[in-house]
C-alpha cells in the first residue's frame, strides 16, 4: 500500500479535486449541522446508538446464532464467510447455478471491501453497479473516494463528458436533472432483465432475520425486489438485537450522513415471502478481520460504524486529500482506524498518523467512536510492532533528555548555538519547506527565572 | 493562592515571554506564583506518535515534581488536556494530578471569576480556538470573555474558526503537505478578518500559524493570549 503522505501528495497537487472536495463536504457539513440542532435530545440519541452497538458487539457470538435461526425460519439459506474469498465464492457459485452473466448491484462497501465485482468478473459474470455514483465510477474504472458519496471527487461537467462518451445517446448538458434521467434509462432495461441482485446491508436484525437497507436513489429497493434471486453481503458487525433499536439508528443514521432527517428509501425483508418479491435468499455473514479487531478492547469500537460518513465530512485531512490516499474502501477518519485493524497494522502502518488529533471526528460521530484514543492505540502498536528505528532512536532520546531538568537545560542550550549554524536537519528541515522557524531567545524561561527570581 | 507554572518544554524554550506574561497577570491580580525548577515535559509528544513507554515514565515524572502543588497553571491548553484527560488511561493513579492543572485562561474566568485582568491592547485582534483547548480541554469561551474585557482590543471573528490549523505536533511533518494545506487555508482566514494580531490558548499552534503567516510575509502575526493579557 502506498504511504498516506505520499498518496495525499497527489491528491493535494489536483485543484479541481480539491475544489470539488471542499464545495461537497462544506455544504454536507452545513447541512448535517443544520438537522442534528434542530434534535433535543440528540446526545442521548448518541449514546444509545453506541450502547446498542457495543452491546451487540459484546455478544456477538449470541446475536449471530439467533439471527442465522431467524433466517433459516423465514426461508433464506445462511452462508457464514472467514474471509473474502469465501464469500465471493458464495456469490459467483449462486450466480453459476442459475446461469446468470450479469448481477445487479446496490452500492455496498462490504461488497467493495472483499472484491466482489472483480472475483465475478474472473469467473465471467458482470456485476453492474446501479447506485448512479458508482455507476459513474464503473463506467469511467475510477473507484469509490467516500463512503457515502462514491464520486465526491467529480463534478457535474466530468460526468456529462463521461455519459456522453458512454450511456447516453444525444446531446446531454450538465444540468443534474437531465444526467440522473441518462442514468436511469440506461438502467431500468437492465433491471427489469436481472435475475440475480447483491445487497450489502446497513442493518441486520438478530431477533428477526430482518435485513434493513437504507438509500437516496431507489436502486437498492428494485435490486432487491426484481429479480428472482438475491444475495445479501452482510459483515458480522452489522447487526442489531431487535427491530425496536432501528428506531435509534434510523434517527442517527441519515441525519449524520446526508444531512436528512429520514432518508428517501428504508427497506426491511425478512426472508422470503411467498409470490412476493425474490423467492431464493442468500445470506452471507462475512468476518474477513473483524473477529481479530473485536479481541483489541480499545480498538474494537472501530465495528461500532454505521458507515454514516459524518466524520469524513468533518475531517480537515480528508476534506483536502479526498478518499483515494487512504488506500481502502473505508476512507476517513473511521478507515484511519479501521482498515489498520481488518488487514494488520503493519500493512497500514501510515494510517493511524493520518491525522492531526483534531477531534472533530469523535464530535460528531453517531455511535460516539472516540477515534482519537483508538488513533493513539494505534500508534502504540505501530511503534511496538513496525515502527521505524531512527525514530525510536529520536523518541528514547527525547525521553532520556526530558528525564533530568539539567539534561533538558543544556539541550537548550545545544538548540540555541545549533540554531546559529542556520542549518535544519531532519523534520525541522521538513517543516522549513512551507513555514519559518521560531528564532531561539537568548535566554530560556528558567534561564530567567533562575536570574531573576530564584 | 499559590500558583505553580507548568511553563511546558516548547513554551520554556521558544517562548519565555509567553511563560513571564502569564506569571505577571497572575501576580498583577494578587496571586503568588512559583516555577518548580524539575518540570520539563508532559509527554504529550510521546504519547502522541505512540511511545506509550516513555509517555508515561514523564507523565509520572510531571506527578512527582508538581506533588505539592495545590494549582497548577500552564498557558498550553493541549499540555494541560494531557494531563488532565489523557493521564489517567496511561495510569490510572495519575488521575488525581489531573484535578489540580488549569489551562490559564479557565483558571482565570472558572476558577478566579475574573474577565477583566486590567490589560489594555490596541489593535484587531482574531481568536483561534485550537482543537484541543476546543475538544479535550474544553475552555469554552474563557478565552474570549477575557479579550472581550481588555480596553482598545478589537475582537473579529475568524471565518471557519474550529478547524485545525494543521500542526498536530509530530503530524506538521510526518504528513507535511496536507499539514500545509491546512495551513495555507487558516492563514488565508485569518487575512480575510484584516486582523493584525491571531491569538490563542496554545504555543505551539502558534508557533505554526506564525510561521505560515511570517513565510507568507503576511501583515499579521501571532502572539499568545497570555502576553495580550499583560499588556
Amino acid at each position: 500500500m502506498t504511504s498516506f503522505p505520499e498518496a495525499a501528495r497527489v491528491a493535494l497537487a489536483n485543484p479541481q479535486l480539491r475544489a470539488n472536495l471542499a464545495n461537497a463536504t462544506t455544504t454536507i457539513r452545513a447541512k448535517r449541522a443544520r438537522v442534528v440542532d434542530e434534535v433535543p435530545d440528540w446526545e442521548e440519541l448518541r449514546e444509545a446508538g453506541r450502547a446498542i452497538k457495543a452491546n451487540t458487539l459484546a455478544r456477538l457470538d449470541e446475536y449471530l446464532v439467533r439471527f442465522e435461526e431467524a433466517l433459516l425460519a423465514a426461508g433464506a439459506e445462511v452462508h457464514w464467510a472467514r474471509d473474502a474469498a469465501e464469500a465471493n465464492a458464495v456469490v459467483a457459485e449462486v450466480a453459476r447455478a442459475h446461469g446468470v452473466t450479469e448481477v445487479v448491484k446496490m452500492k455496498s462497501l462490504t461488497t467493495d471491501e472483499i472484491g466482489l465485482n472483480e472475483a465475478l468478473a474472473a469467473e465471467g459474470i458482470h456485476a453492474l453497479e446501479t447506485d448512479f455514483a458508482e455507476l459513474i465510477l464503473q463506467l469511467d474504472g475510477d473507484w469509490p473516494s467516500h463512503i457515502l458519496v462514491p464520486a465526491i471527487h467529480r463534478n457535474r461537467r466530468e460526468i456529462r463528458d463521461l455519459f456522453a462518451r458512454t450511456i447516453a445517446s444525444g446531446g446531454l448538458s450538465d444540468d443534474p436533472r437531465e444526467l440522473a434521467e441518462a442514468s436511469r434509462v440506461y438502467l431500468r432495461e437492465r433491471f427489469l432483465e436481472a435475475r440475480l441482485g447483491v445487497s450489502g446491508a446497513n442493518f441486520g436484525v438478530a431477533e428477526t432475520g430482518t435485513i434493513c437497507i437504507v438509500e437516496s436513489e431507489g436502486n437498492g429497493r428494485m435490486c432487491t425486489t426484481l429479480p428472482p434471486v438475491l444475495v445479501s453481503v452482510i459483515g458480522i458487525e452489522k447487526l442489531v438485537p431487535t427491530l425496536a433499536d432501528l428506531e435509534v439508528m434510523l434517527q442517527l443514521l441519515p441525519r449524520s450522513s446526508t444531512g436528512e432527517r429520514m432518508n428517501p428509501y428504508t427497506s426491511l425483508w425478512t426472508g422470503v415471502a411467498a409470490d412476493d418479491g425474490p423467492q431464493e435468499l442468500h445470506v452471507v455473514l462475512l468476518d474477513a478481520g473483524r473477529t481479530n479487531v473485536l479481541r483489541d478492547e480499545v480498538g474494537r469500537q472501530a465495528l461500532q460504524c454505521i458507515r454514516c460518513s459524518a466524520c469524513l465530512n468533518v475531517c480537515p485531512v480528508y476534506s483536502r486529500t479526498g478518499g483515494h490516499a487512504y488506500g481502502s474502501v473505508y476512507p476517513g477518519p473511521i478507515g484511519a482506524i479501521l482498515t489498520p485493524q481488518l488487514i494488520g497494522v503493519e500493512n497500514a502502518k501510515s494510517l493511524p498518523y493520518a491525522s492531526s488529533l483534531c477531534g472533530a471526528c469523535y464530535e460528531v460521530c453517531p455511535v460516539k467512536i472516540d477515534i482519537p484514543t483508538v488513533l493513539l492505540h494505534l500508534r502504540g502498536q505501530v511503534v511496538e510492532q513496525a515502527g521505524s528505528r531512527s525514530e525510536r532512536l529520536a523518541m528514547r532520546a527525547a525521553g532520556w533528555i526530558f528525564g533530568s531538568a539539567r539534561r533538558f537545560a543544556l539541550a537548550q542550550r545545544l538548540g540555541r548555538i545549533a540554531q546559529r549554524t542556520g542549518i535544519a536537519v531532519g523534520p525541522l528541515r521538513t517543516w522549513a519547506k512551507t513555514r519559518d522557524l521560531p528564532p531561539v531567545p537568548s535566554a530560556s524561561f528558567r534561564d530567567w527565572w533562575k536570574r531573576e527570581r530564584a | 493562592m499559590r500558583i505553580a507554572l507548568f511553563v511546558t518544554c516548547l513554551g520554556d524554550t521558544l517562548y519565555p515571554q509567553t511563560g513571564r506574561a502569564t506569571l505577571e497577570v497572575l501576580e498583577r491580580l494578587g496571586h503568588e506564583v512559583v516555577f518548580p525548577p524539575d518540570q520539563t515535559c508532559c509527554g504529550q509528544m510521546h504519547l502522541n506518535s505512540g511511545y506509550r513507554r516513555e509517555a508515561r515514565a514523564l507523565a509520572k515524572r510531571f506527578a512527582h515534581v508538581f506533588a505539592d502543588c495545590e494549582a497548577i497553571v500552564s498557558p498550553s491548553s493541549s499540555c494541560v488536556g494531557m494531563v488532565r484527560e489523557l493521564y489517567p488511561e496511561l495510569d490510572e493513579s495519575l488521575r488525581e494530578v489531573g484535578t489540580r492543572v488549569f489551562e490559564l485562561s479557565e483558571l482565570l474566568v472558572r476558577r478566579l471569576g475574573v474577565e477583566d485582568v486590567g490589560a489594555s491592547f490596541d489593535g484587531r485582534v482574531t481568536y483561534h480556538p485550537t482543537c484541543h483547548s476546543l475538544r479535550v480541554t474544553r475552555v469554552g469561551d474563557a478565552p474570549l470573555r477575557l479579550l472581550r474585557a481588555v480596553r482598545g482590543l478589537e475582537l473579529v471573528e475568524l471565518p471557519a474558526a474550529e478547524e485545525c490549523c494543521g500542526f498536530g505536533g509530530t503530524f506538521s511533518v510526518k504528513n507535511a503537505d496536507t499539514s500545509s494545506a491546512m495551513l495555507a487555508d487558516k492563514c488565508a482566514h485569518i487575512l480575510e478578518t484584516g486582523a493584525s494580531v491571531c491569538t490563542a490558548v496554545d504555543g505551539s499552534c502558534l508557533m505554526h500559524i506564525g510561521g505560515g503567516l511570517s513565510r507568507m510575509g503576511a501583515p499579521a502575526r501571532t502572539l499568545h493570549l497570555a502576553e495580550i493579557l499583560a499588556s
